[in-house]
């Protein structure tokens, strides 16, 4: 009952907080040029102005960013922080399992990605199963509930998988830990494909039962609604265009594999992620619609990785797809702007182009591209400010900002730092001190 | 014949003595009747198993046993809220059996109820008898479904007298199995309780709809399972840490039954989230600690240290919010290290009425028995402790046990078990 009311009154204190304005900063704004000496006025969360001559409007906090970058904060399409489960791995299609469900926002991971820049994420299940689970795309609110994690109106994602992983869990494995573990299908390339078709074949007959349903029902006859399926649900919702997928593939014939069979069931692959042969058909991923967030510079670490090359990115960005460079990991998370400069040297990409593969085209493969992903006025006022220009190896996030509130501050952050050690070295002092409590024996 | 009759003389002869004296009085004590201000120099009188008078004015019936009751005072038996005393654990029969997916229906035993489990030999009855339990609410613990538990009265013969009200709630857990078998992640779990919850609704549909007309319709499919999940008045959900609260608060308002969370370590920090979602809440005495084999170079978050420390005040806080909430055993062996416990709680801001309340009258109100349970109130059963001093304090003294109506008296608590492990750990004396 009280819920809507805090809301409104929460709501009604960022209405009344004072406009933050950043000033004589670089800005890269992505995709309306480059901008000195620039600053940004936010208002209410929103970028309300971008250029040179803003005036701070009386009352507004002003971030001094002399002889910093300012660039939109970075979106990683492919990442799984802030989750206590990654892989339901135990059936060949996991779609009712959802990583919303387990969202962890105390993980320190947000901080972490939010510290190397990250604004956006998209979380997505693992790579266990032909298809896997559904993925939420998250802003790096840290401090807030698992609730205001999520990105309000974001479409929601499903994951796939082809190839290596998952077929792994239908071949005996040759460790003797899991000697006798039962098979599970698919074993081979051709079985991930049965499985996916398989369960759209189920998913178009659970839509057609409810469709029957609603039908009686509209007709005023009398009719008990089917089982809810929560397998089928989020199939149905790919097949009507509600629900993204977002495809871990590696190999060229995978991914035509999955572009057919997509093709023939009449939904869209939205993103094929890794796709590291992405290279060799490029076009056809351009033809299909589907965008591809893929790697830097990773390759060899499995077979179906070895065909994988650098240039990569910029030659499928040539062949007309829209692609991303995405971490797949906590670690890589926090550089992700090295990440894109590499695409300068391999491939010959601009720094806008390098900076667009980790802010607006991961913004429009996420369909959030009118909220975030460039520094426009309207857009959310979600930024990364650097000392150094972002693509350079010696650039150090400054502040980062989400919604125009201040979430990482490096300053902030080391001076914090000796005082937090301080408290937990008590906390420690203190139990040790402790007598032992209920529960606990120990020799009298 | 003979033998028959003289099983019978014999059944006779307990229940004669069991009931024996037809009533008993304590006079002039205070008592803590656990609902509104304590009573001085007051009398309870109790009769065929049943509290037939309270209050100050109130005379001892002539043929009443008398108990002296000049400086002790009288509580309501303490209540157990979630408890597994002489409980016999459904045993897993041999290896987890493969799941595919929800209709397999994994770790699902939603049908068991813990009444069907009652052993009154096990041994922790009297020892937490003895210490002023004279109730606990008892679940079969093993699985996500794990089953219904029971209120039972921790003293009798025969299961059948021991068991209050049968079916209470269902004991849900979030564990999940391995790699291979389905559920296999925390996200499998939910997925699968969900679905659950979604099936049993639908099966109660379907199951109407047959009854009322089943000409021309194809039978539903017996489903024990479900039949069992739909029998069950609520949901206990686990939830310690507070992401893990405010998580099993949304997933709870999915649901279509009423739940009550249970573990509570960090209740400290949701303690207005719980409160603004109108959910009771059961408290596990058992206060987190470092791990007696944790490795001394293991380096714990703020978190950890935070939660260890602050997990007591989370009665306190709860309380503070106007939270409704009990406490429960948690596995604590022994009766002294349980008042301990409660009374660390009490040390960490929690008022002394509260604690008592939270072991009698809220764990009654949380589980719907508090018509018969939970306070001294005219009419209730008859269970309910005489105690020298104040509870959960180490000189307290429990003079007396009263369970539905016979009175028990404590036998000492066991010498402790020696410890298994002689070794020094390393980590616990640093």
């Amino acid at each position: 009952m009280r819920r809507p009311g805090l809301a409104v009154l929460c709501a009604a204190c960022a209405f009344a907080a004072p406009p933050t304005v950043i000033r004589n900063a670089t800005i890269l704004t992505v995709t309306k040029g480059t901008i000195p000496n620039g600053s940004i006025l936010i208002r209410d969360g929103k970028i309300a102005a971008v250029g040179t001559g803003i005036e701070a409007p009386a009352g507004a906090t002003v971030i001094d960013a002399s002889g910093q970058y300012v660039m939109p904060g970075i979106i990683d399409c492919h990442s799984h922080i802030a989750a206590e489960s990654i892989n339901e791995g135990s059936v060949s299609v996991s779609s009712m399992v959802g990583i919303e469900d387990v969202l962890n926002p105390e993980s320190i991971e947000i901080y972490r990605a939010l510290a190397g820049g990250v604004t956006t994420a998209n979380i997505l299940h693992g790579s266990a199963n032909s298809i896997g689970g559904k993925c939420v795309v998250i802003k790096l609110r840290w401090g807030k509930d698992a609730k205001r994690l999520l990105f309000e109106g974001a479409t929601p994602g499903i994951k796939f998988a082809l190839g290596e992983n998952p077929k792994r869990a239908g071949s005996p494995s040759p460790s003797p830990l899991l000697v006798g573990r039962p098979l599970r299908y698919p074993a081979t390339r051709m079985g991930v494909e049965d499985v996916i078709r398989e369960a759209f074949l189920e998913a178009k007959e659970y839509q057609a039962l409810w469709r029957e349903y609603r039908d009686k029902i509209a007709r005023g006859e009398n009719a008990i609604p089917p089982r809810r399926d929560l397998k089928l649900e989020p199939l149905v919702e790919v097949l009507e265009g509600k629900r993204f997928v977002h495809a871990h593939c590696y190999r060229a014939d995978e991914i035509l594999m999955l572009l057919n069979v997509a093709d023939e069931f009449g939904f869209k692959i939205r993103t094929l992620q890794h796709a590291l042969e992405g290279y060799k058909v490029a076009k056809e991923i351009a033809a299909h619609g589907a965008g591809a967030s893929t790697f830097s510079d990773w390759w060899s670490y499995k077979m179906e990785a070895f065909d994988a090359i650098p240039y990569n990115a910029a030659i499928m960005m040539r062949k007309g797809v829209l692609v991303s460079l995405n971490s797949d990991s906590a670690e890589l998370m926090r550089r992700l702007n090295t990440e894109a400069a590499k695409t300068m040297k391999y491939g010959g990409l601009s720094e806008t182009e390098a900076l667009s593969l980790i802010t607006i085209n991961p913004a429009k493969q996420l369909a959030i591209d009118s909220r975030v992903g460039s520094i426009e006025a309207g857009k959310d006022a979600d930024l990364t400010i650097y000392d150094k220009h972002p693509l350079s190896n010696y650039a150090k996030v400054q502040k980062v900002l989400i919604d125009g509130e201040v979430y990482f501050d490096r300053d902030r952050a080391l001076s914090e730092q000796l005082q937090k050690e301080a408290e937990k070295q008590r906390l420690l002092e203190k139990e040790k001190r402790q007598r032992p409590q209920a529960g606990a024996r120990r020799p009298s | 014949m003979l033998m028959k009759l003289s099983i019978f003389a014999g059944f006779c002869a307990a229940l004669a003595l069991a009931s024996e004296p037809s009533a008993i009085a304590i006079h002039n004590a205070r008592v803590f009747t656990g609902d509104g201000a304590a009573l001085d120099q007051a009398t309870v009188v109790i009769r065929e198993g049943l509290i037939e008078a309270v209050g100050r004015n109130v005379a001892a019936p002539p043929d009443a046993w008398v108990i002296e009751g000049a400086g002790l005072t009288v509580y309501p038996g303490l209540i157990d809220g979630l408890s597994t005393w002489g409980v016999q654990q459904n045993a897993p029969s041999g290896p987890a059996p493969h799941a595919r997916g929800p209709e397999d229906r994994p770790w699902t035993t939603t049908w068991i109820s813990a009444a069907d489990l009652v052993q009154p030999s096990d041994r922790r009855i009297e020892q937490f008898r003895s210490a002023g339990f004279t109730s606990a609410v008892v679940f079969p613990t093993r699985g996500i479904f794990a089953g219904q538990g029971s209120v039972i009265n921790l003293a009798g013969d025969k299961p059948g007298q021991m068991v209050v009200a049968s079916r209470v709630g269902q004991y849900v857990s979030l564990m999940s199995g391995s790699f291979a078998s389905f559920p296999g992640s925390l996200m499998g779990v939910i997925a699968y309780i969900r679905q659950l919850e979604l099936d049993a609704e639908h099966y109660r549909l379907v199951k109407t709809a047959y009854e009322k007309n089943p000409r021309g319709m194809q039978r539903p499919e017996y489903d024990r399972a479900l039949d069992g999940l739909l029998a069950s008045p609520r949901l206990l959900l686990p939830a310690n840490r507070a992401v893990e609260i405010k998580r099993m608060i949304a997933f709870g308002a999915e649901l279509k039954q009423p739940f009550v969370l249970y573990g509570m370590v960090e209740a400290y920090r949701a303690a207005s989230e719980l409160k603004a979602a109108g959910i009771p809440v059961l408290v596990n005495l058992r206060w987190p600690e470092r791990a007696r084999d944790a490795d001394p170079e293991q380096v714990e978050s703020y978190r950890v240290l935070e939660a260890r420390d602050k997990a007591p005040s989370s009665p306190a806080a709860l309380a503070n919010a106007g939270v409704r909430f009990a406490f429960y055993s948690g596995g604590i062996e022994r009766p002294r290290d349980l008042m301990r416990a409660v009374k660390r709680a009490i040390d960490a801001g929690l008022p002394y009425d509260a604690a008592v309340r939270a072991l009698t009258l809220s764990p009654a109100e949380i589980y719907g028995v508090s018509d018969r349970l939970g306070s001294i109130d005219k009419g209730k059963i008859a269970n309910l402790i005489v105690v020298k001093g104040n509870l959960f304090e180490d000189g307290a003294e429990v003079k007396y046990i009263i369970v539905d109506g016979v009175k028990y008296e404590p036998v000492p608590e066991p010498p402790q078990p020696a410890p298994a492990e002689r070794l020094p750990t390393g980590g616990e004396d640093r």
